[in-house]
């Protein structure tokens, strides 16, 4: 399964990258398990991902949760809560 | 029910006039507008840039604006968000509702700011003596946008997610 991936703001800095497309392996295929996933490339990626930062995730645009099944084609992105307004 | 995100200033009586132009069932026009102040948690604030989702960031404030035209009997409503660099003084968000009553106008206009402030994907990043920052989420706007109920704009998330 191919994805986009997109990342916003502090996390986009902590990681270097705003967007990548990604070639998933077959057992990632929720929100949660693809940050998992990114956890696993080490250094700042798992540090920024790490299971007790507060992120949120969009899967095509829309808030999401961990177990929010994956496409392919989906544009998945993550970033820190929001402070607009 | 116009959404727009742009980077160029607004001039409120113009934006007004054109929402409730030829409207004579309206009787009620609330507005806020956010601003950029010159300190923050107690530190001076010489810049602000503002980043958004391109996308998902009109898709979110037009849910927001669809749950509160759902709620009350409006006429119209308009928010108008920058992006970009901004300095304090500066105009950072408009949001105008229009209705036959005052009330109605009030409460949706207070409800479309509290959940612009936890759901629309927007970051600011302040720069400061001390170099800049990332402005942390305040758990007293989740508290704001919750009063209206869980539920109150589908999709919509409170808590964490994406573990």
């Amino acid at each position: 399964m191919k994805v986009e991936v997109l990342y916003f703001a502090g996390l986009r800095e902590a990681v270097g990258c705003a967007r990548e497309a990604l070639d998933l392996p077959a057992d990632v295929v929720t929100a949660g398990a693809l940050r998992e996933h990114l956890r696993a490339r080490g250094g700042a990626w798992t540090d920024a991902l790490a299971e007790g930062r507060t992120l949120r995730v969009a899967v095509d645009q829309a808030i999401a949760a961990a177990d929010t099944p994956l496409r392919d084609g989906a544009e998945v992105a993550f970033f820190p809560p929001v402070t607009g307004g | 029910m116009p959404v727009r995100v742009q980077t160029e200033d607004f001039d409120v009586s113009a934006e007004l006039a054109a929402l409730r132009a030829g409207r004579a069932q309206v009787g009620a026009v609330a507005c806020f507008v956010g601003t950029v102040r010159d300190i923050n948690a107690g530190v001076g604030v010489s810049t602000m840039t503002l980043e958004h989702y391109p996308g998902m960031t009109e898709r979110a404030l037009e849910a927001i604006v669809t749950s509160a035209r759902a709620r009350w009997r409006l006429d119209d409503v308009l928010v108008v968000h920058r992006v970009g660099a901004l300095r304090p003084l500066d105009q950072i968000v408009l949001v105008a509702v229009t209705s036959a009553h005052r009330g109605e106008a009030f409460a949706a206009c207070e409800f479309v700011m509290d959940w612009l402030k936890t759901q629309a994907p927007f970051w600011k990043k302040e720069a400061t003596p001390q170099g800049e920052r990332w402005v942390d989420a305040r758990e007293s706007d989740d508290a704001a946008a919750a009063r209206w109920g869980a539920g109150a704009v589908p999709n919509a998330t409170q808590g964490p997610d994406g573990r």
